[in-house]
This record gives C-alpha cells, sequence and structure tokens, in this order.
C-alpha cells in the first residue's frame, strides 16, 4: 500500500489529471441519465446541477467555517484553563494514563 | 430461536457482575462470550412480537421487553456493536472499563425494549451514570471535568424527563411509553421531547457530546458514539414520530455540526461533531415522520453506528499508539498506519454516502422523505449539509491525519504503527458490515420497521452522488489553504455553563468573600458591645444570683456536715450511744403524739 501511494504521489499531475477526466465523464454522464427521479425543475432543467451545486456547496461551507472561526469563534487551547492555572495543580495536556503511548 | 423472551440487559448486568472473579486465560473468551449471547438473545428476541416481562408494580404495570419492528432494529445494531467493542478493547485488562461498558449498554438495551416510562427512566439514567465512568476511565485532569460535566448535564437532563413523566402521568394515567398526540402538544410533551433531546445532542443542548467523548478513554469512545445519541433517536421515533419541530431542530443540528467540524482540530472532537451532524439526519427523519422516513431515520441509525463506531476506532487507534489526537500533532501517518488508514477510509466513504458504503441507501432514504412530503427545505438543506460531511470527513480527516505534512515530533512518528490484532479485527468487522450495508441494502431493507420501496441504486442517484462528490472534492483541493488545522479550540455552547461555573467561583471570590468580610466588621462594631454588655450582665447575674442561691446551699450543707463530723469520733459506742439517743427521741415523741 505504501508503494502505491508513493508511486501515484510520484506521478501527482498524472493523478489530477486522471480525476478530472473522470469528472469530465461524469458530467457527460449526467446529461444523458433519465431524470425522472429528479426532485425539481432546476435538477431536470440545469444542466450539470449536482457538479454546480457540489461545489458551490463545498466552497460556502469552506468559506463560512473559515470566516466564522476567526471571527472569535477559534481560541487558543487553554482557553478554559486559565482559570485551573491559578491552582497549584493545573490541567495538564496530551496523553494520560490510560492511552497506551 | 427460542420462544421465551430473554432480557439482553440482564445477559450483559449479570455478566459485568460474575467478570471480576474470571482471570487469567479464561477473561478474553469470557470478554467476548457474554455480548455475543447477548446479541443471540437480540435474535432470538427479534422473531417474536408483543409484550413480554410484564410486572405489575404498584399500582403500575411495568413492561420491560415491547418486541417489535421498531424496537428489533434498534436492539440488532446496539448489541452488535456491543461485540464489536468489546472486541475492540479486548485486551484491556481492567475488568471496571468493560463492567462500565456493559452497564451502559444494558442501560442502552433496557431503554429499548421498555413499554413503559418508569422502566425506561430507570434504564436511562443507568446509560447516563455508567456512560460517566467511560470517560473518567482516561484518568486526566481534563477528562474528570469532562465527565462531571457530562454528569450534571445528564443529570439534568433526567429531571426534565422525570418532571415530563410524572406531568403525563397526572394527566393522563397511566405511564405506557407510546406515541404523543404530537399535534397537540402539552406541557409534558415538550418536558419529555427535552429529555429525548438532550441525549439525542439537539442544537442547543449538543456540547456535552463533543466536549465529553473527545475526553474519553480510546475504547470508551467506541462505545459512547453508538449508544446514547441513538437510543434516543429511538425513543424520538417512538414517542415523537410527525413532531414538526424536530424537521427543523434536525436541519439545524445537521449543519451546525458540520460548520464546527469543519474548524475542528482534534480527530476526534471533529467525529463528535459529526455526530451532532448525522443525528441530525435522523432528527428531522423523525420529524417528517412518515413510514419512509421512519425507515431512513431507522437505517440511517444502523449505518451511522457502523461507520462512526469504524471513524472512533480508527481515530482511537492513532490516540492508542501515539497519545495525540489533534491534526497539528499528527500527519503523514499512511506510512506507519497503513491497515488503520484503510479502515477510516472506509468509514469516511461510509459516511461520505458514496455508493456501495453504508448511509448511501439510508440518507436517501431520508432526503427523500423529505421530498415526498413537500418539505422541500429541509431536503435542500440536509443535502447542502451531505455535502459539508464528505469536507470534513472523507476529504479533511484522512488528508490531514494520513497524508498531507506530517506534524508528528520524532517521538510520536517512532510510536506510530497498526494497533494490536484484536484491535485490527474490530475494525476489520465493521468495515465490512459497512461495504455490505451499503452494497446489498435489502439486507437492511429487511429489518426496518415498515415496508421498503426505495432503490437508490438507479442511474440518476448515482450519478447525482459522484457529481457532489467530485465536486466537492475540486473545491476542497483548490481552497484546502482555507482548511489548514490550526491548534485552536472552538468555543460553543459549552461557553455559557463553563464560563458561567467561573463566574460563579468569581463570585463566591470577591463579591460574596467581601460581603462576608465586611459583614464580619459590622457585626464585630455594631453587635459585639451589645452582645458584650449582655453578656457580661449574663454572666453577673450567673455570679451572684444563679451561683449565689446554689453556693448558699451548698455552704449550708457544708456547715451541717461539719456539725454532723464533730459528732463523729470513729469509735462504735458513741455511734450506738447517739443512735439510741435519736431512737429514744423519735420513740418518745411517738408516744407522746398517740397520748395526746
Amino acid at each position: 500500500m505504501n508503494k502505491l501511494i508513493e508511486y501515484l504521489s510520484e506521478r501527482i499531475r498524472t493523478v489530477v489529471w486522471t480525476c478530472y477526466g473522470i469528472l469530465a465523464l461524469v458530467m457527460a454522464h449526467s446529461l444523458y441519465v433519465d431524470k425522472s427521479h429528479a426532485h425539481s425543475w432546476a435538477e431536470q432543467y440545469i444542466p450539470f446541477f449536482w457538479s454546480i451545486f457540489g461545489f458551490a456547496a463545498a466552497a460556502a461551507i469552506i468559506g463560512f467555517a473559515r470566516w466564522y472561526g476567526h471571527s472569535g469563534i477559534m481560541t487558543r487551547p487553554d482557553y478554559y484553563d486559565r482559570d485551573a492555572e491559578e491552582e497549584p495543580a493545573a490541567a495538564s495536556h496530551g496523553a494520560t494514563s490510560t492511552d497506551h503511548a | 430461536m427460542t420462544n421465551c423472551f430473554t432480557h439482553p440487559a440482564l445477559i450483559l448486568i449479570i455478566g459485568a457482575l460474575i467478570l471480576p472473579f474470571v482471570r487469567g486465560p479464561l477473561r478474553k473468551p469470557y470478554l467476548f462470550l457474554v455480548p455475543l449471547l447477548s446479541l443471540a438473545a437480540v435474535a432470538g428476541n427479534s422473531s417474536m412480537s408483543g409484550q413480554f416481562g410484564i410486572y405489575q408494580f404498584l399500582d403500575w404495570q411495568l413492561v420491560f421487553g415491547r418486541v417489535d419492528r421498531l424496537s428489533s432494529i434498534f436492539a440488532l445494531i446496539m448489541a452488535l456493536m456491543a461485540v464489536v467493542g468489546t472486541l475492540y478493547a479486548l485486551h484491556v485488562d481492567n475488568a471496571k472499563e468493560h463492567i462500565a461498558a456493559w452497564f451502559y449498554v444494558a442501560g442502552s438495551l433496557g431503554t429499548i425494549y421498555s413499554g413503559d416510562y418508569l422502566s425506561l427512566f430507570l434504564f436511562w439514567e443507568m446509560m447516563a451514570f455508567s456512560s460517566t465512568f467511560l470517560i473518567w476511565f482516561r484518568r486526566g485532569e481534563k477528562s474528570l471535568a469532562a465527565g462531571y460535566r457530562y454528569l450534571l448535564i445528564h443529570t439534568i437532563g433526567g429531571i426534565i424527563l422525570l418532571a415530563g413523566i410524572m406531568l403525563r402521568y397526572q394527566a393522563v394515567g397511566d405511564i405506557a411509553f407510546t406515541l404523543m398526540d404530537v399535534k397537540n402538544p402539552e406541557l409534558y410533551t415538550w418536558l419529555i421531547m427535552l429529555g429525548f433531546g438532550l441525549n439525542a445532542a439537539v442544537v442547543p443542548l449538543h456540547s456535552w457530546l463533543p466536549d465529553a467523548y473527545s475526553e474519553a478513554s480510546f475504547n470508551g469512545s467506541v462505545f459512547m458514539c453508538a449508544f446514547t445519541t441513538k437510543t434516543a433517536v429511538y425513543t424520538l421515533a417512538r414517542g415523537f414520530a410527525g413532531f414538526d419541530i424536530l424537521i427543523l431542530l434536525g436541519v439545524i443540528m445537521a449543519l451546525y455540526g458540520v460548520i464546527y467540524a469543519v474548524m475542528e482540530n482534534d480527530i476526534r472532537k471533529l467525529l463528535a461533531w459529526s455526530i451532532v451532524s448525522q443525528v441530525g439526519y435522523m432528527v428531522a427523519a423523525v420529524g417528517i415522520g412518515t413510514e419512509l422516513a421512519i425507515n431512513g431515520a431507522s437505517a440511517h441509525a444502523v449505518a451511522h453506528i457502523l461507520y462512526k463506531g469504524l471513524l472512533f476506532m480508527g481515530a482511537g487507534s492513532v490516540l492508542y499508539m501515539t497519545g495525540k489526537t489533534k491534526f497539528t500533532e499528527l500527519g503523514g501517518l499512511y506510512r506507519k498506519m497503513p491497515a488503520t488508514m484503510i479502515f477510516t477510509i472506509i468509514g469516511c466513504l461510509s459516511i461520505s454516502a458514496a455508493p456501495f458504503f453504508a448511509a448511501f441507501a439510508s440518507k436517501g432514504m431520508i432526503i427523500s422523505a423529505g421530498y415526498e412530503v413537500h418539505v422541500n427545505w429541509a431536503s435542500w438543506l440536509l443535502m447542502f449539509g451531505a455535502t459539508g460531511t464528505f469536507i470534513y470527513n472523507g476529504l479533511k480527516l484522512p488528508y490531514y491525519l494520513f497524508f498531507g505534512k506530517s506534524n508528528c515530533t520524532a517521538e510520536t512518528w517512532e510510536k506510530a504503527g497498526d494497533p494490536p490484532w484484536n484491535m485490527q479485527m474490530a475494525m476489520a468487522t465493521s468495515a465490512f458490515l459497512c461495504i455490505a450495508v451499503g452494497s446489498a441494502p435489502v439486507v437492511l431493507y429487511g429489518l426496518l420497521p415498515h415496508p421498503v420501496s426505495y432503490n437508490p441504486y438507479n442511474g440518476y442517484l448515482i450519478s447525482e452522488t459522484l457529481q457532489l462528490l467530485g465536486f466537492a472534492s475540486v473545491a476542497f483541493f483548490l481552497l484546502r489553504r482555507y482548511l489548514e488545522p490550526e491548534d485552536k479550540i472552538c468555543l460553543d455552547m459549552d461557553w455559557f455553563y463553563r464560563k458561567g461555573g467561573s463566574l460563579f467561583l468569581w463570585i463566591a471570590k470577591h463579591p460574596l468573600q467581601w460581603f462576608d468580610t465586611a459583614w464580619g466588621e459590622a457585626y464585630r462594631v455594631v453587635g459585639l458591645g451589645p452582645l458584650m454588655v449582655i453578656s457580661r450582665f449574663w454572666s453577673w447575674f450567673d455570679w451572684h444570683g444563679i451561683d449565689g442561691v446554689v453556693d448558699g446551699i451548698a455552704r449550708c450543707v457544708r456547715a451541717i456536715g461539719g456539725r454532723v463530723r464533730a459528732v463523729q469520733s470513729g469509735q462504735i459506742q458513741y455511734t450506738i450511744y447517739f443512735s439510741a439517743t435519736f431512737a429514744a427521741l423519735i420513740l418518745i415523741a411517738y408516744v407522746l403524739f398517740q397520748l395526746s
């Protein structure tokens, strides 16, 4: 398995273009697939609807999470430990006694 | 198959009580046997239908064995997970960890089979208390604190549930656990739903889940990820199917969990956020309440327990081997943990609802159920959330954990490696089941509460899924610099009670302490002077009044004693003389009295 991953890593450009090729095939297939199972007008009449939806949804989620996290929701790891640090026995980090390592 | 209902919880409880006495080479076979017997009991029960284990307690009828298709499918997956979870932890010597885990499973199975609220509450609390130990057994200060928070929140949830049960009993007059009148909800309806909802991690009552599951022991979190939330989903499906508000709450859970999982740096916390999101799909399905939706919720619960257990086993293996759980301390582990990587990726594909993997059919059922009853907004948002699930779990987790840049220290890298055989065996079993359920959903369909006509393997659904996953991947690789893990924590609703606790301590240490000091000073100045005067008066009265009387009597007695002592010479003849004189005087007095 390691050798396969390293083999592919060394040829990452080829892997990426192969993936783009597969995506192009998937998009082409979507033009010919039976759309009787579609739930909405948009799915039936907008070509590559789910490709657009997938990309847009992923970009929106990544963008929103980035903005939300950096608006103050993401903070330093010892945020809740500050009060405990005033005490002599401050909380410790990392693995604990029953973790194997 | 047996024709007699056997309660699997009883097997686990008795097994747990005997466990400390089973030592040496018999321990491991015994550990494997007890959950297996429990699974056999559930399988046997599944062939039956009706109410069993009925006992009269005071005015109430307790039903310990309500068996139907809904309870059977949940009980079956719980019992199966108990076998896999125990296999994963087979090498753990501490019997107490297994005992806590088995009591926890027993609580879940007991709840699922309960036909009345009283026995349900008993098993419900058993789950809460025993699972707390699965957090504490990690034995760190953070785990200890997280365990206390977990216990506190679940105790509050239990009290809310009990209040609802009592109000319902007062209004209805029985304790049977049946479908509520969700179209005309009363106060008790809301309270009971709140109690169940807290265990299902319904936003905003969810913060206990990422807090506790990320601090549990490596094997404890494997159990915890399966039982509490899915048992709660069962109770909601049983009592609140068709309750509209659950659709909204479920969709909020699905999206809220996605956003936090995308931001998360700790792999087990990411998976915990993922539970909030995935349980959201089930809660929304319960809210939709149609046969397809309840089938979807049940199927998704089964798939979720399989893939989430697998993912927590993968993350637990990383923790067990390296002692680390943060992306910023890991990475590039495919070279050291190839088997763990493969199993984890199978879990990732399963949760992403990729074709031929576990959640493909179940997630599709829930979304289709939404469209079927024209709750389109919910289905669209759940599709949106499904894209997010693939981003954080299908791509972010394997990419930053097994590929990408290695952030491991030399020591971490040295420790990394695939875990012991039993842990790999448990992961292999779950991975096989994930693929089996995804590839042949008909097997699962046979167990669902209602007849199924849903077929996910049509050209359109496969095309839809491949486009969605393919182009979400493109977005991930183009925008991944915005997802780069940072060594930070994410503030959530637990901020209110964690900071609330700190605020309480601050109030106790500062304003309350100041008030106490000021009160003491005021008392000393204003209260102490008059009190001293009063005390001095009472002291004087005691000395001269009470003591005077007492001392006077004492002095009188002493004087009489002195006189008496004077007549006592110690010689017997004087004593006889005084005694005879005294007797003669009495005799004379008596005669004179008689003559007069």
